[in-house]
């Protein structure tokens, strides 16, 4: 908004500069390591040799929420981590994306009972849901490249 | 070397009329005492030389309400140097549940009693340590009671989708 | 991580577990919070540290309770065994067979000698890739990141052959009451082959790696030695409790599901500190590959899940023609089968140590109360005193040598 706002017509260069931008996201989006349960093992098999992520640009996992872009929400959250897993979020800095992976995250999958938050994005907001238990390494890299081209559309917000 | 037979009749012998009942199911064979004995039992079974039951495999409860008495504990003794499992069961009320430690003859014990603690209600007198181990620290009431709800959400299908979608609390940002 | 260095900042829940130079401040105290890369899970540590030296360690687990055991009190037997595969997600045929065997135990079932073998098979695999999980991220904890990334390519192998045989890498709820699933087709045996061929010299690989590294050595011999005395009355088995000496497998001791026919070693090792469980879990690979082979070399004939309609229900090939399979069928899935009265404890060996599960029925057609008892609760209770008196950086190398799986610990 800022920015096209004080250049009057300036559709010719926001535009690329948007597309440029969301790229450079896309290109080296580091997830938090935030392996909760069976799902993270599916998550280290992604990250391992034989479905590279690294290919993907996520090269590491980063332990710090200070220094990671994507949280990656790997296995069931219960009522005792929730403020936790908001408190981690938080401490993320802009721009930052959460991807819940599996069953249990977006939907508390076959446990619906007392311990459980019944799905993640009852806590955070959620740009992309993979499903599965556990998914495919596969369909978590499936996930990640939605979550790429949906952040190639995103568009310029308050950039100044 | 011991044997299940001298196990139970040490028992029996040495606790009188603390011991209720001696039953054998499946193989297992299950001393119920009355719960001021416990921990003099436990202590009878690891030191005696020949059983040598140095290992608690197993403490936990189960809930019987309504019926009286409301709780069950259940515990197994494991003898490595004879390996035999025996079963020791303690009938606990439900207007007053509690019972001895035995936290003093096998230290493991002690995250077991929490565990059964904070998902019972089970007071267990002279442990060191008595704070809730799976739940959150403040949470309150104790799961695994069979008159706690289990926590069950309504499923959301397509049919009624929409009106389970208003009322789940999302978070927006 | 965060530091509570002034008296006014120490939660209220903590201030009597620690002691009283933490209160003064002249103690740090350090939060390893549930999110943390070498904690094996969500695992939160309060640490009391002196400089670096491990004054008090206290454990706070719980931020993985899924309330699996009410949960299950609300299925039926069968229905719930899919649950199982998730409390110990590194163990998910072992925990299947402990629920197994509980239930066939209580409710006096036989497994025939073919689903008997196909499961030692399919347990033993599972203890191999257990373990080669265990390799990885205790390598991976002490800063030697290579050995992750191989042990994760022999693990793709086994998910493929478990992918094979039911169709699920991970949660496979393959082991039923009765027996197994279904057979094992035909293609295993010649994947399963080249897989046992390939093992031994990928094993002597990492081995040559780490067992002589100086490196390795420095972070590993010498840390939290236990003795078996100790050991036991933590309520520690497995792994750990063989390192310590004591040559305890539930395998040997306690044979079920035909283990007694087949010859392996338990391995055992002096002093119990870090690198000895490594040396045994080594080993335990090794042994496992025997068994294996042993197990697929007579690989009886016949069925491989019982015939007794009255737990298991038939297969989809006969409701087509017999109207007891139909009866048998609608009454097995629709109210499941009901057991009598009773309460069994069944155990099995884990990777992590001694598996159980007490399994008391009703005679309705659900669990009215399962409990397991579990090796990581165990392991995770003796840290404490595993802990005392070591630096930091020696905590995450005996926490990963005690392999805790939070799944398993918090059910």
């Amino acid at each position: 908004m800022g920015v096209e706002g004080k250049s009057g017509s300036a559709g010719t260069i926001t535009l690329p500069l948007e597309k440029a931008v969301n790229w450079a996201r896309t290109g080296a989006m580091w997830p938090m390591l935030f392996g909760l349960a069976c799902c993270a093992i599916e998550m280290m098999s992604a990250q391992a040799a034989d479905y590279d992520m690294s290919r993907f640009g996520m090269e590491l996992m980063r332990g710090s929420p200070r220094q990671s872009d994507l949280m990656i929400v790997a296995g069931r959250v219960s009522r005792k981590m929730a403020p936790v897993l908001r408190r981690l979020y938080d401490q993320m800095p802009e721009p930052k994306w959460v991807l819940s992976m599996g069953d249990c995250a977006s939907c508390s999958g076959v446990f619906n009972n007392y311990a459980l938050v019944q799905g993640v994005d009852e806590v955070v907001p959620v740009d992309v849901y993979v499903a599965g238990c556990p998914p495919r390494p596969e369909a978590l890299i499936h996930g990640i490249l939605r979550l790429h081209e949906k952040v190639r559309q995103e568009p310029l917000t308050d950039w100044i | 070397m011991g044997t299940l037979e001298q196990a139970t009749e040490l028992v029996t012998r040495e606790l009188g009329d603390n011991v209720l009942e001696l039953t054998t199911f499946r193989g297992e064979t299950t001393i119920s005492l009355k719960a001021k004995a416990i921990t003099m039992a436990a202590k009878l079974l690891r030191d005696d030389p020949a059983l040598n039951f140095n290992f608690l495999a197993m403490l936990t409860a189960v809930d019987y309400y309504p019926q009286e008495p409301r709780f069950i504990v259940a515990y197994r003794l494991y003898s490595l140097p004879n390996n035999l499992y025996l079963g020791l069961q303690v009938p606990v009320s439900g207007k007053q549940p509690e019972l001895p430690s035995i936290e003093s003859v096998y230290p493991s014990a002690n995250w077991h009693e929490r565990e059964v603690w904070d998902m019972f209600g089970i007071n267990f007198v002279g442990s060191h340590d008595q704070r809730r181990i799976l739940m959150p620290h403040d949470w309150e009431g104790h799961p695994l009671r069979k008159d706690y709800p289990l926590g069950y959400e309504e499923v959301q299908f397509t049919f009624n989708f929409d009106e389970i979608d208003k009322r789940k609390p999302y978070a927006k940002e | 991580m965060t530091a509570f260095p002034a008296e006014d900042q120490i939660p209220e829940e903590l201030r009597p577990l620690l002691s009283e130079r933490a209160q003064t401040g002249e103690t740090i105290v350090l939060n390893m919070g549930p999110q943390h890369p070498s904690t094996h899970g969500v695992l939160r540590l309060i640490l009391e540290l002196d400089g670096e030296r491990i004054i008090n360690c206290i454990p706070d687990i719980g931020f993985l309770h899924t309330g699996i055991e009410k949960n299950m009190e609300a299925k039926t037997y069968e229905k719930a065994l899919v649950m199982t595969d998730r409390t110990d997600y590194l163990n998910n045929l072992g925990n299947n067979l402990t629920y197994c065997l509980a239930i066939e135990k209580l409710v006096e079932l036989d497994v025939p000698v073919r689903g008997q073998a196909i499961r030692v098979i399919m347990v033993e695999l599972q203890r191999i890739a257990s373990h080669l999980v265990w390799l990885g991220t205790h390598a991976l904890d002490l800063a030697a990141q290579s050995v992750f990334l191989y042990c994760f390519r022999e693990r793709e192998v086994i998910l493929d052959l478990f992918e094979l045989c039911s169709g699920a890498r991970m949660m496979t709820s393959y082991i039923r009451p009765g027996g197994v699933w279904r057979d094992l087709p035909p293609d295993f045996e010649p994947a399963l082959r080249a897989f046992m061929k390939d093992l031994p010299r990928r094993l002597d690989q990492y081995e040559a790696i780490l067992t002589k590294n100086p490196l390795w050595l420095d972070r590993t011999v010498g840390i939290s030695p236990l003795d078996a005395d100790t050991a036991l009355a933590q309520g520690l088995t497995g792994p750990v409790l063989r390192a310590c000496g004591v040559p305890f497998d539930l395998r040997r001791a306690q044979p079920y599901s035909g283990y007694e026919q087949y010859d392996f070693e338990i391995p055992t090792a002096d002093n119990g500190d870090v690198y000895d469980r490594y040396v045994v879990r080594m080993q335990e690979m090794r042994q496992s590959l025997r068994i294996i082979e042993q197990a697929i070399a007579d690989l009886p004939t016949g069925l491989f899940r019982s015939d007794n309609r009255k737990f298991v229900p038939p297969p989809r090939s006969e409701l087509g023609h017999s109207m007891e399979a139909v009866i048998h069928h609608f009454k097995l899935w629709t109210e499941g089968f009901r057991a009598p009265h009773g309460s069994v404890y069944a155990a099995t060996e884990s990777p992590r140590g001694v598996l159980g599960c007490y399994l008391v029925g009703d005679g309705g057609p659900n669990p009215y109360r399962v409990h397991f008892r579990t090796p990581s609760f165990a392991a995770l209770q003796a840290l404490p005193v595993m802990a005392k008196g070591h630096l930091v950086a020696d905590l995450v190398a005996i926490i990963s040598s005690l392999d805790p799986v939070l799944g398993d610990t918090d059910r």
